[in-house]
């Protein structure tokens, strides 16, 4: 079997790859998402905790 | 020997306990992605009926069941919270709910992917179709319920009655393809067993492992932020080393 | 009774009467929600007359006939009880064959002649390589089973 076989999956290649692509497409947004959550969550308590710090 | 369960229903504790078991669940679910992909594709042979276009199966039913499975744990997690007023429930529902959403538009997409050249049509509404649709605007509905009320507990409370009252779809949608004439084909994971060929059967359950435990670990991540941002004021969230650079 | 033991049986008593609601509207709803119906109803009048619907059922072997004109083709639907005559002009799904299951949607027409705008192909639940399917016609044709068994390199579990 060569590659190009592989990828053609004869004929259904746009249907298993659009399905795969967008699996793959979805969990790296999720992920990409939380990160940018957590990232914006602890500069947030950051900030609080700085001016908590000023106040004293 | 006793353990003290409610000790890690506490979110400062658990906050700790999430952030030790992500990579765990990570790592073990990307290694299994690998695995899983490659039974999938190299080792199950070509379907007979479906030629090669039934490999949508490994990630389509994955994607399907658990969906399924994360909308009964979240709708858990929120009886759980509605009941006993435990904080960490009702993060844990708001956490899973996001992932379940994804995983049920998976479903949807990689169903319109193989309906299309299989059945002939993208989409039909028999019962299967449809019922898993409404799972989708569930998530979505409990998602937007919850961001609409500013006081978190009301919002717990509000969509926890909102994700119990849902799961009675979630029968539905697994035994439509029995009490109905449906487009849709039949089970092929079943209480009493599979109709399936050895190499696809572990290609698909690796394929659910993996999902699983990516699915544990992105909300594990999630519930961190949650209660970062539900527990701001607490002391012990200003004494977090990663807040005090 | 505490306020959680009551707060629990109350979501319970709403659970319970939320499933036996929705229970029932579906069972009303019964005929509306399934997709199609068998040639039995049909013939029975349990379809709606005069305006479309979807009729499923197993493509009858040996009776897709192709007309000349290379797009319409007749076949024959049947749910192992009664049969029904289709008429269809335009292009079949890959899955489409004579045995397999399949789901048209069009009207009927006089002389009990289904007349379809659309046909869609029903596979099964089964998942078969290529080899056992072999295997399984040959023991089917009347080999020995060992023959069978040793052509098959995985075995099926049913």
């Amino acid at each position: 079997m060569n590659w190009s076989e592989f990828f053609a999956m004869k004929g259904y290649a746009w249907y298993i790859w659009g399905s795969y692509g967008m699996a793959l497409l979805i969990f790296i947004i999720e992920i990409v998402m939380v990160r940018h959550r957590k990232m914006l969550t602890l500069q947030q308590l950051q900030l609080m905790r700085n001016a908590e710090d000023d106040m004293t | 020997m006793a353990i003290n369960w409610f000790k890690y229903s506490s979110p400062s504790t658990f906050y700790g306990v999430a952030g030790k078991m992500v990579p765990w669940f990570a790592w073990s679910a990307a290694i299994l992605f690998v695995a899983g992909l490659y039974i999938s594709f190299f080792v199950a042979p070509t379907d007979v009926q479906q030629s090669e276009a039934y490999r949508i199966m490994f990630i389509h039913v994955p994607a399907s069941i658990l969906s399924m499975f994360i909308y009964l744990v979240m709708a858990g997690y929120a009886a759980l919270g509605l009941i006993f007023n435990t904080r960490l429930s009702s993060m844990m529902a708001s956490a899973l709910a996001p992932t379940g959403a994804l995983l049920a538009f998976l479903s949807l997409w990689t169903g319109a992917l193989w309906g299309k050249p299989m059945w002939g049509a993208w989409w039909v509404w028999d019962a299967r179709l449809t019922s898993e649709l409404i799972l989708l605007f569930l998530y979505l509905g409990f998602i937007a319920l919850h961001a609409s009320i500013d006081d978190p507990r009301r919002a717990d409370r509000a969509s926890a009655l909102l994700a119990i009252i849902g799961s009675v779809n979630v029968p539905i949608i697994y035994f439509s393809v029995q009490w109905w004439n449906t487009l849709h084909q039949g089970a092929s994971v079943k209480f009493t067993g599979t109709s399936m060929h050895v190499a696809m059967q572990q290609g698909m359950y690796t394929m659910m492992l993996a999902v699983w435990l990516y699915a544990i670990a992105v909300s594990l991540l999630r519930v961190r932020c949650i209660i970062l941002e539900r527990e701001c004021k607490a002391q012990w969230v200003s004494e977090l080393v990663e807040v005090r650079r | 009774m505490k306020p959680r033991q009551r707060k629990f049986v109350y979501i319970i008593f709403a659970l319970v009467a939320l499933g036996t609601a929705v229970g029932l509207v579906l069972y009303a709803l019964n005929d509306n929600i399934s997709l199609y119906f068998t040639p039995t109803q049909v013939l029975n009048k349990e379809a709606p007359q005069g305006r479309g619907f979807r009729m499923g059922g197993l493509v009858v072997t040996d009776s897709v006939k192709r007309q000349s004109d290379g797009l319409t083709v007749h076949f024959s639907i049947t749910d192992t009880a009664k049969s029904m005559p289709v008429v269809y002009k335009g292009f079949l799904p890959d899955l489409f064959k004579e045995g397999k299951g399949v789901v048209v949607h069009g009207k009927l027409e006089a002389g009990n002649v289904f007349r379809a705008d659309e046909v869609l192909a029903k596979h099964d639940e089964n998942y078969i390589a290529p080899e056992a399917a072999y295997a399984m016609k040959q023991a089917a044709k009347g080999q020995s089973a060992v023959n069978a068994a040793s052509s098959v390199n995985a075995p099926i579990t049913k």
